[in-house]
């Protein structure tokens, strides 16, 4: 036979036996104002030429320095600056709290048509009825799903909804001659933004324990309540992943000692269309859509959070809000009686509004309820193939949308929570919630969402427990070091808050501002 | 249903690794009074093409700015953005990232939130700027509150040129503060607030262009409110007019918010948009929502995190800055983008085109009888007096297919002295021979 | 010159009517890489168990309560430089604020 000598290896003997890092297609990206400069520009605008301006000596004398790219540069810079990210499209993020599920393209694409987003908010509302028609039925979807009398759109995300139905607690007690209480409830479990929200309304916030299977003490509640108590603060299905059983209860003492009940609707994902909150006796809640109803979360934002509002507190409902009449819709946009003025600018996230009622239709009511419960089966099936191995702090229940470990698996193991959470990074999953809840030590929360297929869970159930075995098996260095398979190892987060650097300088510049 | 992946044989598969006879078995810990057995009344699930047809249906019923003339601004603009910034955004890993905590897998995230910080520092004239809050309506009260903490006093001006939203937001943070003074309108652009303050103020609030579209002097307004301990918060509605005007930093600005929609995101009807803050450095402790830094990682290269979260509220708790916890991550990706592209060659010729349209539009309202130009200066936004309520007027050009601009009533009403007064905007796409 | 340990893990070095305050090695041990220090204005007048000052790591903010009432009356301006110090020397070079003691006799009674 003839020998091609120039023949390819086509195995992999003489390869290099470090893990393959994928670095060939993450090349390291530098600044925008290190490859642009302020001469080249991506945009084509008519250079005119201001004979007489009227801008009364304002004009600009301090340089702009904007670096600027040419199309085909900003297209390489931001396609190679994505890929440094990890994505829910490009795998599943079992963050619990967060709610990170599939975000359909249909949403987008709606989102985009015209007749939505080239409106402007102060256009007159003649022109706009389709835009009050779309807020009325997303209203009547948040209100049908929760049983309640009313809803307030315009908060902008999760917790600007919570302080606005707080604010609407604190106006009605101030309505019923009741402004003097200036206590909140809050469970030791409870969101940060939780006792934040209290205290910037000058609530001071008082901590409810927790009862030994993870659910909050309708008795504790009770002690805890008095004439001085303007609302408890309960998130439900709670933090740990549970339900509160005794949440019917809790109500019904907090509005017997003349208190309202917010409810945190964080983690709506696990009873919408199964549970109407509304059924279980709160005064309000908000609603963030970035999590349960898909609008995406982009890197951090935006969110929305309307909040809705029982009859007592409806009333105070914050402008703007639609309503019907007989020419049509009309958008309330001054207070009238007793409703609490603005907390943003013109009418709230439409964009997201579009995503959501998308989103929704497409669902339907029962699509709704089957997402919930297969968010719940999901959550309860990682906890089923992990229990063995990991522990579980609340076993008594079933849990909801997520299951609660915490690190006492790691005894002796000399591996923390975070060097754990960073290993899973290397094996092709973002970490889960690390440290929360609080009141777990060494928390891991884990909210697989319904959008993970069985395949994708057992795939990750596996990881877990191959993990764990190689942390009980002594491999420390594993974990400590991880990770190592990122585009970054971790990083000097010490020396980022001692010596914050927020901005690119240029080199001259940066040394010349050190001395 | 198309989002949801389990077949019934997984779930009951699944049902059996878990030991539960059924998914509802699983909420057996929900008390049966509030247990739904049947469905809302709500409509089934739905094809993609139903659902397209009906959301086509209400889009129709809204007219687009750019569907006819169109002179609407007041703190929100129309303008262009490259359709290369609404492809990038959709791309999966900016569109359905979280947000940065793990910073060795958000790297792009981080370094995008690092250059926007940098562009708005630059823009704005100030020594640092965070990674975004939700609005400029939001973050005028946060700047409120940030200037409280910082000089410790709590007297608060607003001029009366600012966007009657945003003093409403800051009024609707500050309720029952007695503290907060809200300043009459000024629809002449006339001074109003440099007298009123003393050593219990501790900050004012003034806009440029202010809402009636007059340039504002707020060098004078530094000098004034320094001398008295005071901090200057600047205003910006329409950041595309700081291409062509005076950084408020070279001004003395101790806090500048913006509204930065007019770079990189659609109108929306109202949101999301884009706030933008950015302050001098020794306040930067201070200064509310997420911020991004430079570091190394282990093996020494340059990366990027999120950093002086102590700030925040999932560590502080009820002492932190402000209760916010989101950034709006993808309003300042596309911002960063668009203004990427521009470069400052670019951001100078938009902003030229703008004040060029402007006059041009101020040059024709000249000539129309019965008519009066209140704006001795302005970017691209400016005030008019009609001799009749200016209501009705707008309503009955948006009949015949022109949005005229906003009537001042919309935002004040009850206020016969506001009645017949008229903002119009005139941005890039406003080509000349469609004025008026 | 005594020094004395609060149960909040704060020591005070008193030596005379003045006494200087800081936190324990145990302290900052638990509270990981120091990287700011917010001090007390000079002259600020403190009750005992008031804030003082709030030392942050970069995933907690911790308060340091006055361990006695006083004035303050020196601040160590190097930790604004150098938060480090804390961590590396907290007895010494990282002390945080010194105090004058308004009634003496107060530290023997409770702080010890």
């Amino acid at each position: 036979m003839s020998m091609n000598t120039q023949g390819r290896p086509t195995g992999t003997t003489n390869v290099n036996p470090s893990t393959s890092s994928g670095a060939a297609l993450l090349p390291d990206e530098p600044l925008l104002f290190e490859i642009g400069d302020t001469e080249h520009s991506g945009v084509d605008l008519p250079d005119v030429t201001l004979k007489a301006d009227r801008l009364g000596g304002f004009r600009r004398k301090m340089p702009l320095d904007l670096a600027g790219l040419t199309e085909p540069e900003a297209m390489r810079h931001y396609v190679r600056l994505s890929r440094l990210n990890y994505s829910i499209d490009s795998g599943m993020y079992p963050l619990g709290s967060c709610t990170m599920k599939h975000n359909p393209r249909l949403n987008e694409k709606m989102a985009r048509l015209p007749g939505f987003a080239d409106i402007h908010p102060l256009q007159p509302i003649s022109t706009v009825q389709g835009a009050l028609m779309l807020m009325e039925q997303l209203a009547h979807w948040l209100m049908t799903l929760t049983n309640t009398a009313a809803v307030a759109l315009s908060p902008k995300a999760g917790a600007h909804g919570e302080l606005l139905g707080m604010m609407a607690i604190k106006a009605a007690q101030a309505a019923r001659g009741q402004a003097h209480r200036k206590i909140v409830l809050v469970p030791e479990s409870a969101h940060g933004t939780n006792p934040a929200t209290a205290a910037f309304l000058g609530y001071s916030v008082r901590a409810i324990p927790a009862r030994a299977d993870g659910t909050v003490d309708a008795e504790a509640v009770r002690n805890a309540l008095s004439d001085d108590v303007a609302a408890i603060m309960l998130t439900n299905p709670n933090t740990c992943g549970l339900f509160e059983t005794q949440v019917i209860d809790i109500a019904q003492a907090v509005h017997d000692a003349g208190a309202f009940f917010y409810c945190d609707g964080a983690n709506f994902n696990a009873i919408m269309g199964v549970v109407r909150p509304g059924d279980l006796g709160i005064d309000a809640m908000h609603i963030n859509l970035h999590k349960t109803f898909s609008t995406p979360h982009g890197g951090g934002g935006p969110g929305a959070g309307p909040v809705v509002l029982s009859a007592a507190l409806a009333p105070f409902a914050p402008v703007p809000f639609v309503r019907r009449s007989e020419g049509g819709l009309e958008l309330v946009e001054h207070g009238e009686g007793q409703a609490l003025g603005r907390i943003t600018a013109f009418q709230g996230q439409m964009g997201m509004y579009v995503r959501a009622l998308t989103y929704m239709l497409s669902h339907g009511g029962d699509g709704l309820a089957q997402a919930a419960k297969d968010a719940v089966l999901n959550a309860n099936y990682i906890k089923a193939r992990l229990q063995s191995v990991f522990s579980v702090p609340y076993p008594q229940y079933p849990c909801m949308h997520e299951a609660l470990f915490d690190d006492s698996f790691l005894d002796q193991t000399g591996v923390s929570t975070l060097d754990f959470a960073k290993a899973l990074i290397d094996k092709g999953f973002h970490p889960m919630t690390m440290y929360f809840p609080l009141v777990v030590h060494g928390a891991m929360l884990v909210e697989p969402t319904e959008s993970e297929s069985k395949q994708t869970l057992d795939q990750f159930c596996e990881i877990m427990l191959e993990l764990a075995m190689d942390a009980k098996a002594g491999n420390k260095q594993n974990f400590v070091s991880a990770p190592i398979n990122a585009p970054r190892r971790r990083m000097d987060e010490t020396r980022a808050a001692r010596s914050p650097i927020l901005k690119w300088e240029r080199e001259d510049d940066a040394s010349e501002a050190a001395q | 249903m198309r989002y949801l992946p389990h077949s019934d044989a997984e779930r009951a598969d699944m049902l059996a690794a878990i030991g539960a006879q059924s998914i509802e078995a699983l909420f057996s810990v929900v008390p049966a009074a509030a247990m739904r057995s049947s469905g809302l009344d709500l409509p089934r699930h739905s094809p993609e093409f139903l659902v397209e047809a009906h959301m086509r249906g209400l889009a129709s019923q809204n007219h687009a700015a750019g569907d006819g003339p169109f002179f609407v601004g007041a703190g929100a603009y129309r303008h262009h953005v490259p359709a290369t910034v609404d492809h990038l955004i959709q791309r999966s890993e900016w569109l359905t990232a979280y947000t940065p905590y793990q910073p060795e897998i958000s790297q792009g995230t981080l370094q995008m939130l690092f250059e926007f910080q940098t562009q708005v520092a630059k823009l704005t004239g100030m020594d640092v700027a965070n990674a975004s809050l939700y609005d400029g309506s939001t973050g005028t009260a946060e700047a409120v509150l940030m200037a409280r903490r910082l000089t410790r006093r709590n007297k608060v001006l607003l001029s009366g040129g600012l966007h009657p939203h945003y003093r409403d937001v800051v009024c609707g943070y500050l309720k029952d503060d007695a503290d907060l003074v809200c300043l009459d309108a000024s629809p002449e652009g006339q001074g109003d607030i440099l007298d009123r303050i003393d050593d219990q103020t501790a900050a004012i609030v003034v806009q440029t262009p202010d809402f009636y579209g007059h340039l504002r002097n707020i060098e004078t307004a530094a000098a004034v409110a320094h001398a008295k301990g005071a901090l200057l918060i600047v205003v910006v509605t329409e950041i595309v007019s700081l291409g062509l005007l005076e950084a408020p930093g070279a001004y003395g600005a101790d806090i500048v918010v913006a509204e930065g929609q007019s770079i990189g995101n659609a109108l929306n009807f109202g949101g999301p948009y884009l706030g933008l803050m950015a302050t001098r450095q020794q306040f930067v402790r201070q200064m509310p929502g997420r911020v991004c830094g430079e570091t190394v990682d282990a093996d020494g290269n340059r990366g990027f995190v999120l950093t002086l979260s102590t700030r925040e509220q999932h560590i502080r708790r009820e002492k932190a800055t402000s209760n916010i916890c989101t950034n709006s991550g993808l309003c300042a990706l596309a911002f960063s983008i668009h203004l990427g592209l521009l470069g400052e060659a670019g951001l100078v010729k938009l902003a030229r085109l703008n004040h060029e349209r402007a006059c041009a539009l101020a040059d024709a309202l000249g000539t129309v009888k019965n008519v009066e130009l209140l704006n001795a200066t302005f970017f691209n936004e400016m005030t008019i007096r009609l001799p009749v309520a200016a209501e009705p007027v707008v309503e009955q050009l948006a009949g015949r297919g022109i949005l005229a601009g906003v009537p001042v009533s919309r935002l004040e009403p009850g206020r016969p002295e506001l009645e017949n007064l008229l903002v119009l905007a005139a941005t890039e796409p406003n080509d000349r021979c469609k004025h008026c | 010159m005594t020094t004395k340990y609060t149960t909040d893990h704060e020591y005070i070095r008193i030596e005379g009517a003045t006494g200087t305050v800081g936190i324990t090695l145990f302290a900052q041990e638990q509270l990981g890489d120091i990287v700011f220090v917010e001090l007390p204005g000079i002259g600020k007048v403190l009750n005992k168990g008031d804030e003082a000052a709030v030392v942050e790591s970069v995933k907690a903010a911790s308060e340091i309560y006055a361990p006695v009432s006083g004035t303050v009356t020196e601040i160590n301006t190097a930790l604004n430089s150098e938060p480090g110090l804390v961590n590396q020397d907290p007895h010494s070079a990282g002390w945080m604020f010194k105090i004058q003691l308004s009634n003496p006799s107060e530290p023997r009674r409770s702080a010890g």
